[in-house]
């Protein structure tokens, strides 16, 4: 009975089908509901959020080792932190199949680079699959767990945004799991030692790579699909999808397995071919490596280097170079016809296309609509007194980047998990005896799990003068609200040790370390002022919850006095979503106030009625 | 539908609208009327108030996820402003379905930017026959102003082959069941608006 699955509830179907007993990942768009999909419908899996990439990393490389197939999912910068297992997990090899996923986003949807990880799988020599739809990915977590237990090494399974959000029609089958493989303790296997570790990898340069390779050339996922011989098309992941559509009659070669590339069956295609091309988001991974074996292609002459392809890229790519051989798919590529007065905003589109269909009468831009910080979001009151104080604030990952945008405009820098405070550490030093000014590290409370520890204890070790604001909303927000150590409770729904942040900071060495409401706004100015005077990392918890973990926290919404109000704008400086001006006053919109008061505290003419006065009243 | 016989649905609007449920609701139609489906969204922080849009579309092989510009067959929109952004993924001979409801994005809250006026003839002209209704006022009526969203896939089930009971049953598999009499309303709402 077919069904439809999105990219993510297909890998975690495949790694169900596929007898997977343990898998872990840190959340991270756009891979979190891998991890989530497995807890939730197959309970027969051991589950859990680690702290971070490299320890999901670790910590499923261990149950594989122990004989127990395991699946570790991360994004795509979150294989950057676990490199460092999978380069040298990649000489120890397995025991059980171990599969990594890698979900990269091009685009940046929701991401802070566009990284194409196909080269990180070429650089720590591990198997490549690259599905290009829902039942792809189902098919190809089993077959990795099956490469990975065969060739005895990790597999990186590697999607992209629009596999891993898009949903397509998938066929579900049986679960088999694999009798557990027992641990046997092998010295010069698994510690890599420079003696041990020298002969693991020439051992891989001359079994498991070549054994690889032919493996990769009759592996049933890299086919050739013969058309018109005139355009010879080779793609991999949802890339090849886009190309079949602006091109359905062009020949293909689908590659599911990318690396090691099937050198054999790309020659064979090439030689049958009259011209070849190579469709690929973001890097020419398959272009450079055909390239290499002399072959002439087109590819990123003509296609883009950033950004997410589209079939009217292709299209308009491929076919605008030699020939037109092919008959596209597409109807598109002519500017529309009609009307349009009206030119969208850059963002939600190429700006160049939009251009095209503008007539040259009163083009007026669309307001963009930018993310935003929720009603009732506890980080607006701690940015909001960040901005007053004109702070250097150096950022870090998580919904509260979103104080980087106006009307808060409070954020200087923001890097990757965990940074804010190394890089306030190396600021303060480099810019504090020039400007007297103290910085602030800004981070939320899991990603100050997920990285920032080791930097406050060098923080401390260094003697350097910052202030750490933990931003702790006590979840995972931005991903979806995932529990975190610091919450007390797992993946599963089971109770844990809540980790104590105040006791934390003092035992790692920190002297001051203040707990603050956001919301209560003189509160945290005085304690970010306060901070300041601190000799040594000042550490300050600014704790509310999240408005989705605690809905119940606030007494409803506020409404205006629209004779009291006298339009001065001061709480459109908050950016709330709720709030707008109006021709005779502010306005605020009931359904979506959260009530977190913070424009009554801030309004100089008591405009707004709280909602306990309200019920008073 | 193009010539690959696939037809194209865009679904735009601002995050917490039900965008996401009403495109999933579709595809499961589309597969219980034999049809191959694929849908394409966007989460995390694409979801934190701003734009949204959602790809759906069906046929007997579906290839790319996403619809390919100035292929939309039709383009429902949740919010004016939204559905005037991506009137430029319109076929020709496109089919419009809008909400006239406005919801004001942060720079115009905040007095940065103004909403463009006339959007609704901005639309028409784009599109003419573009059918604009009050989704939000169906909604209210049928019991619950978070049924826009059923409105809407009401207005958009008139134009599309499938039969009333398996957008009912796809609708009952989806909501909680106190809730589907509510759901059905609107949907019924939106389409005989």
């Amino acid at each position: 009975m077919p069904t439809i699955l999105s990219g993510n509830a297909a890998i975690a179907r495949g790694a169900y089908e596929a007898g997977v007993e343990f898998a872990a990942a840190y959340p991270g768009t756009p891979s979190t509901e891998i991890l989530e999909e497995i807890a939730a419908r197959y309970k027969e899996i051991y589950t859990e959020w680690s702290v971070n990439e490299k320890v999901a990393f670790e910590v499923a490389f261990g149950a594989a080792l122990g004989g127990r197939r395991a699946l570790a999912a991360m994004k795509h910068v979150g294989v950057n932190v676990a490199a460092d297992a999978l380069m040298t997990a990649a000489y120890t090899g397995v025991n059980a199949g171990m599969v990594l996923v890698s979900a990269d986003d091009p685009g940046m949807h929701s991401s802070q680079n566009e990284q194409d990880n196909r080269f990180l799988a070429l650089l720590a020599k591990v198997p490549l699959l690259e599905p290009t739809d829902s039942q792809e990915a189902k098919d190809y977590a089993i077959a990795a767990f099956a490469i990975s237990e065969q060739f005895d090494t990790p597999v990186m399974l590697r999607v992209t945004t629009r596999i891993c959000h898009g949903r397509s029609v998938v066929t579900l089958g049986e679960r088999q799991v694999p009798p557990p493989r027992p641990y046997v303790k092998s010295a010069q296997k698994y510690v890599m030692i420079p003696a041990y570790a020298r002969r693991r990898h020439a051992l891989l340069e001359a079994e498991r790579r070549p054994a690889l390779q032919a493996y990769a050339e009759s592996f049933a996922g890299n086919r050739l699909q013969m058309g018109d011989p005139a355009m010879g098309i080779v793609a991999s992941g949802v890339s090849y999808q886009y190309a079949r559509e602006a091109f359905p009659q062009a020949s293909f070669l689908k590659l599911g397995m990318s690396h090691p590339l099937p050198v054999a069956l790309v020659r064979q295609f090439a030689a049958s071919v009259e011209r070849l091309y190579v469709v690929e988001e973001l890097e020419p991974f398959l272009e450079d490596q055909m390239r290499a074996l002399g072959l002439a292609v087109v590819g990123k002459q003509v296609l883009p280097r950033t950004g997410e392809l589209a079939p009217e890229i292709v299209q308009r790519a491929l076919a605008g170079h030699g020939r037109s051989v092919a008959v596209g798919g597409l109807r598109v590529a002519e500017a529309p016809a009609a009307p349009a007065p009206l030119v969208p905003a850059p963002a939600t589109g190429s700006a160049e296309q939009t251009a095209a269909a503008a007539p040259a009468a009163a083009p007026a831009e669309l307001p963009a609509r930018p993310p935003v910080l929720c009603p009732g979001c506890p980080h607006r009151g701690l940015f909001y007194v960040l901005k007053k104080l004109r702070a250097t604030v150096v950022g870090d990952i998580g919904c509260y980047t979103l104080g980087v945008l106006p009307p808060l405009d409070a954020m200087d820098t923001c890097i990757c998990m965990g940074a804010s405070i190394g890089v306030a550490q190396g600021l303060v030093r480099a810019t504090d005896a020039k400007t007297g000014k103290r910085l602030v590290a800004v981070l939320g409370d899991s990603t100050f799990i997920h990285a920032g520890i080791p930097s406050l204890v060098n923080a401390v070790y260094n003697r350097a003068r910052l202030t750490v604001i933990i931003a702790d909303n006590r979840t995972t927000a931005m991903t979806g609200q995932q529990d975190h150590p610091g919450t007390g409770r797992t993946l599963n729904g089971a109770t844990a040790p809540a980790l104590d942040f105040e006791a934390l900071a003092r035992a790692v060495g920190v002297t001051s370390v203040v707990t603050v409401d956001p919301l209560d706004l003189d509160a945290t100015e005085r304690a970010v002022r306060t901070a300041a005077d601190v000799e040594g990392p000042a550490v300050i918890i600014a704790r509310r919850p999240c408005v989705f973990v605690d809905r119940q926290q606030y007494k409803g919404p506020v409404a205006v006095d629209p004779e009291a109000c006298t339009r001065c704008r001061l709480c459109l400086r908050l950016g709330c979503p709720a709030i707008s001006l109006g021709d005779q006053a502010v306005v605020v919109d009931s359904t979506l106030c959260a009530g977190c008061e913070l424009c009554a505290d801030i309004c100089p003419q008591g405009a707004f009625i709280r909602p306990h006065a309200r019920e008073q009243a | 539908m193009n010539e690959n016989g696939t037809t194209s649905i865009l679904f735009a609007g601002v995050g917490g609208q039900g965008i996401v449920l009403s495109s999933s609701l579709l595809a499961t139609v589309c597969l219980a009327a034999g049809h191959d489906v694929k849908q394409s969204e966007v989460h995390g922080m694409a979801q934190r108030g701003g734009s949204v849009t959602s790809h759906v579309r069906f046929g007997s092989r579906v290839y790319s996820p996403t619809i390919p510009q100035g292929q939309a067959d039709f383009l429902v929109g949740f919010e004016l402003l939204e559905c005037a952004r991506w009137l430029d993924h319109l076929a020709p001979g496109g089919v419009v379905l809008a909400s006239t409801q406005r919801l004001d994005p942060l720079p115009v809250a905040s007095g940065a930017a103004t909403y463009p006026d006339g959007l609704a003839e901005h639309i028409r002209a784009r599109a003419p026959g573009a059918h604009l209704l009050d989704a939000l006022h169906l909604a209210r009526q049928a019991g619950s102003v978070r049924a826009v969203n059923m409105a809407m896939l009401g207005a958009l089930a008139r134009h599309l082959p499938f039969p009333a009971a398996t957008w009912r049953e796809s609708i009952a598999a989806r909501v909680p069941p106190k809730t589907l009499d509510t759901n059905w309303n609107a949907f019924l709402a939106g389409r005989d608006a």
